[in-house]
């Protein structure tokens, strides 16, 4: 009996899920609020951070900006609301977020068993080593720390990486953990571990807060893969390919050269047909490229977007890159003709 | 020419003698009584001093005072980086309150202490108005004021509040909240009548047995699951329902224990005058109760307090919780940015906490004579 109750309590919680999902499109809720309801961090450096006058700024953020920009032409319209980690999946399931640009990794068992769908890799990040030049001149990379003693988090993924790769280079390695990554920071810097390692980002992060960041060099290998994107829900396919051409098109900007300043004048002059498409420029027929419209969204979309947020190469510079003061290298997120993995399908 | 044998004046009084008076007696009686003593109170008066001293030297002898960003704070041996706490103070207390309605809050809190102090305030009259308004006419005005929407005001979505006002809401509420449904748990627990007993043991049990995190996850992440689409109960609203049924249930323990320390002759002398049961109740038995249990409910106004900042489980951004997103701001990132935070969050809750706990012990002191009749 109380089994039978169960069942029926469950099937019950399920089809209101059910019926949840299949509501109107995300598109014409979204065009209908006003505003693209985007989940973001509660706080994490160069993602998504509010500064004192109460803006969010960051990466996540300016992604999400570009979208409000592509759908209803302006890059302010956007919600933000910050979620944790494990509230994340669920704001998005249950529609409290039309976008989640969350810094979250794009596994596979999120991405076929939980309804959601990710629409790109904003950044690729990966378990990265840090060590202080001034003890260690010589080590110039990972392969280099053979013998060294290697400061974590205890009971994280960071742990069982690290004896991986080092096992599978055949080098000898001594691990200090932590419970906490506060501690594991201070051990580094009282010198008793020789590295001390964690997502790429987050070591950035960290650097910035020691005593004297200029003399901490994060090392070049990434030795995990921690492909970190916005995700939507499952089941809506039209807002799951604005969300993901948005993310091309920032991409295919920095490709072509299209920055938030000379877009007005690509637009105006260039003879380049990808830029026209791209851009929504009228092509020489005088017929309108008509990729927004297929979208369903307008024309300008990508001109939007990139006027009033930048292409990918901005983004990425403003928010964590050489323009700000976390100084991440592109690495493996520079474009694929610069020897990095961003890469984007044409405008065609 | 009479002589006066008896003395008409008192003898003039001598000091007492040296070392039993005045500073040094009480030095003498309350730290070096002996030789044990002596030590540990100078072993201790080291320990303090040393932490003093490492306190006033990051704080304020090596702390930066002035700067625009990190590069300020980000020197050598710096103590304390209080140009982030200038810049970010305003967000710690208003949240992402909009910066043009600020005074919103400013004025809801200014007419709550207007109300609150004089009801405190054991002297003054007019407690029975006072208390009306601050029950039943303050949270509609506060209310109003918060989150807008009628007068003119622009509408202010609960997401957007933070900072201390959040956790003066959260807890006030709470507070207000979890006390009489608190008494009412313990009276229903004690209640003779089967269905309301077992029904007030049966919520107190419950909510005891719980977790706070597990009932603040379940009202922030579970309850939109069985929503309809579109339709999603306040975030701050859930979480202040969750915090008070979670208090109350430890209120109506304390209470009850209270309750039973009241002997059963009070109430069998009430009903023997002819008092109903809840005249009993209400005039004889709960005041006493009340009046025993008072440090334990100030115990658990205090945890309620501090409990608060598990709100930041579901991204509500309470004191603390703004404070650690400021920490991510990397205009900032600095060794000491970090430290000066969580040294003003401390100083603040302390405050707070400190102020409740000597209203408490006042309150007790006043009353005492009382007991002791």
């Amino acid at each position: 009996m109380k089994n039978k109750l169960l069942t029926l309590m469950l099937g019950a919680a399920a089809s209101l899920v059910l019926a949840g999902a299949a509501s109107a499109g995300t598109l014409d809720d979204v065009r209908q609020h006003g505003f693209v309801q985007c989940g973001v961090s509660q706080g994490l450096m160069g993602f998504s951070v509010p500064d004192a006058q109460n803006n969010w700024t960051g990466m996540d953020v300016d992604f999400c900006r570009a979208i409000a920009a592509a759908v209803l032409g302006d890059g302010t319209k956007v919600k933000f609301t910050p979620l944790t980690a494990k509230e994340r999946f669920t704001a998005l399931q249950s529609g409290e977020i039309d976008v989640l640009s969350r810094n979250t990794t794009w596994t596979m068992s999120r991405d076929t068993s939980l309804g959601l769908k990710f629409a790109g890799i904003m950044y690729y990040d990966g378990q990265g080593f840090i060590v202080n030049k001034t003890k260690h001149p010589n080590v110039a990379s990972v392969k280099d720390l053979g013998g060294a003693t290697v400061c974590t988090q205890s009971g994280t993924t960071t742990e069982l990486n690290i004896a991986d790769y080092f096992k599978s280079h055949k080098m000898d390695y001594k691990l200090l953990t932590f419970e906490k990554n506060d501690e594991a920071i201070a051990a580094y810097q009282d010198g008793r571990c020789d590295s001390y390692s964690t997502d790429q980002s987050g070591l950035y992060a960290q650097r910035l807060k020691m005593q004297s960041p200029d003399d901490n060099v994060v090392l070049p290998e990434i030795i995990s893969k921690e492909p970190l994107g916005p995700v939507v829900r499952q089941g809506d396919d039209a807002w799951f390919n604005i969300v993901k051409w948005v993310y091309f098109a920032l991409v295919n900007a920095e490709e072509l050269g299209i920055t938030s300043k000379n877009v007005d004048e690509m637009k105006a002059t260039s003879t380049d047909p990808e830029v026209k498409r791209l851009l929504g420029a009228t092509s020489d027929d005088g017929t309108a490229a008509g990729f927004g419209i297929g979208m369903g969204i307008d024309e300008s979309w990508a001109f939007d977007a990139l006027k009033q947020v930048g292409n990918y190469g901005e983004i990425f510079d403003r928010n964590v890159g050489k323009d700000s003061p976390l100084k991440i290298a592109r690495g493996k997120n520079e474009l694929w003709m610069n020897g990095g993995l961003q890469y984007a399908p044409p405008v065609r | 020419m009479s002589m006066a044998y008896v003395r008409d004046r008192d003898a003039p009084l001598r000091a007492p003698p040296v070392g039993t008076a005045g500073a040094l007696g009480w030095l003498r009686e309350n730290l070096f009584s002996s030789l044990g003593n002596s030590l540990l109170t100078l072993l201790l008066a080291v320990a303090i001093g040393y932490i003093a001293w490492g306190v006033l030297d990051w704080a304020v002898l090596r702390a930066v005072w002035t700067g625009a960003d990190r590069a300020a704070c980000a020197i050598n041996n710096a103590g304390a980086c209080w140009p982030f706490v200038w810049e970010k103070f305003p967000q710690w207390i208003f949240g992402f309150y909009p910066i043009s309605e600020r005074w919103r809050p400013v004025t809801a809190f200014l007419i709550g202490a207007a109300a609150l102090v004089p009801m405190l305030m054991p002297g003054l009259g007019a407690k029975k108005s006072n208390a009306l308004f601050l029950l039943v006419v303050y949270p509609v005005i506060a209310f109003e004021l918060l989150a807008g929407g009628l007068f003119g005001l622009p509408e202010v979505e609960t997401t957007s509040w933070g900072g201390l006002t959040v956790t003066l809401v959260v807890a006030v509420t709470g507070i207000v909240f979890s006390l009489p449904l608190g008494i009412l748990l313990a009276l229903g627990r004690q209640s003779s009548l089967p269905i309301i007993r077992s029904a007030s043991v049966a919520f107190i049990e419950i909510w005891r047995g719980v977790p706070l995190v597990t009932v603040l996850f379940m009202a922030s992440v579970m309850l939109p699951l069985f929503l309809p689409n579109g339709v999603s109960l306040d975030k701050l609203m859930r979480a202040i329902v969750g915090l008070s049924l979670f208090a109350s249930a430890y209120m109506a323990e304390a209470v009850r224990g209270g309750l039973q320390a009241v002997t059963k002759g009070q109430t069998e002398a009430g009903l023997a005058l002819g008092l109903s049961r809840w005249q009993t109740t209400l005039k004889i038995v709960l005041p006493q109760a009340l009046r025993i249990s008072i440090p334990n409910i100030v115990g658990i106004f205090i945890g309620l307090f501090k409990d608060t900042t598990l709100v930041l489980v579901v991204s509500i951004y309470d004191f603390l919780g703004i404070i650690n997103a400021g920490l991510q701001d990397a205009k900032w990132a600095a060794p000491q940015t970090a430290n000066t935070g969580y040294f003003v969050a401390a100083l603040v809750y302390f405050a707070f906490c400190f102020a409740m706990s000597r209203y408490a012990l006042f309150t007790e002191r006043r009353l005492e004579p009382a007991g002791r009749r």
